[in-house]
């Protein structure tokens, strides 16, 4: 158990941090118009900032079932590549029904603890460390769905800022760093503005205007600027 | 939204979150050589959370002075390294202190 033990002291601030942005979710998604429950199923079942966020859009908006799976496909398709970067850090007793469950639980913080963590990746290390930011995660949005309603408006309205606020500490950092990560951020940004504040705006969704500008914006970074693989491990000491 | 549609919409969202994390973990047990390919997920995030931040930010407060002075608290308190919580937390201080004053 010592290593469960370890992994749940690890998740300590994880979970903290979760709190804050949860409720922010649960109160965004009822102010949005989602009951409380629909809310909290969707936090207990994703555990994924983004996604989630961009997910309510899409459902409050009508959108299809198509789009839905594309704009989660291409937001969460980082943590496809957090899950091969610590499949190489698994040990052996890392098996196929444990890795089926941390899979479950790859957010960019758990990837980030567990990657800087120099040891290799026991499964009870993993599991101890998912557990408890899943369950803030979860009731967190419980939380804001439940106090969203009776919260004053001028301070509902504020906490809409705050995803905002984590995108930009994790990218900003990173940019500041790495002018290939600059590049990228401006083609990202520049296309996300053409497609807000030009007619293109009726006929493309939220949705597909996220996918549109990450795709070429990561393209164009994949074409002008190709990374080696030094910089893959730069990136993980980015994300810490 | 009804409920039915609701579960579609769920179902959807939760297994493509799910087999992206998982199937990698599981299928993929050697690391990626294809340089163009490595590149692309390497700047995914990044990409990603860049047009979902512009210019959803500004709007995310229901009023621009607020949304303009917590979007400058954020970008200082990032470029300073600050944790998440911190610059999240101070965005929505920032914000709400503009709409106080207001």
């Amino acid at each position: 158990m010592n290593a469960f033990i370890r992994g749940f002291k690890d998740g300590i601030p994880i979970a903290l941090g979760y709190i804050a942005v949860s409720f922010t979710f649960g109160l965004t998604a009822v102010t949005g118009g989602l009951t409380v429950w629909q809310a909290t199923m969707i936090s207990l079942m994703c555990v994924t900032s983004a996604g989630q966020f961009a997910g309510i859009d899409i459902m409050l908006a009508a959108g299809g079932y198509m789009e839905m799976a594309m704009a989660q496909l291409v937001i969460n398709l980082r943590y496809a590549l957090m899950s091969i970067s610590l499949s190489q850090k698994a040990d052996s007793s890392m098996n196929f029904f444990a890795r089926l469950f941390v899979g479950f639980g790859v957010t960019d913080e758990i990837f980030a603890v567990a990657v800087g963590n120099n040891k290799s990746i026991s499964r009870k290390y993993m599991f101890g460390l998912i557990v408890l930011p899943w369950l803030s995660w979860t009731f967190g949005t419980l939380g804001g769905a439940l106090l969203g309603s009776i919260l004053p408006e001028i301070l509902a309205s504020a906490f809409g800022i705050a995803i905002y606020g984590m995108f930009l500490a994790i990218i900003i950092p990173a940019a500041r760093d790495d002018n290939k990560i600059i590049g990228v951020l401006m083609v990202a940004v520049s296309i996300s503005l053409l497609l807000y504040y030009t007619p293109l705006k009726h006929h493309i969704s939220q949705g597909f205007a996220i996918i549109t500008a990450a795709v070429a914006a990561s393209l164009f970074g994949a074409l002008v600027y190709p990374i080696d693989n030094e910089t893959t491990e730069e990136m993980k000491e980015v994300s810490q | 939204m009804t409920n039915s549609r609701f579960f579609i919409y769920l179902l959807v969202m939760a297994a493509v979150t799910y087999l992206i994390r998982a199937l990698p973990l599981v299928l993929i047990r050697h690391k990626i050589e294809n340089r163009f390919i490595a590149s692309f997920l390497y700047y995914v995030p990044y990409a990603v959370l860049g047009c979902m931040t512009f210019p959803a930010i500004f709007y995310s407060t229901n009023d621009l002075y607020s949304a303009a002075v917590g979007t400058f608290t954020s970008f200082l308190f990032a470029y300073q390294k600050k944790s998440l919580l911190f610059v999240a937390v101070s965005a929505v201080l920032a914000a709400l202190i503009v709409k106080v004053i207001l």
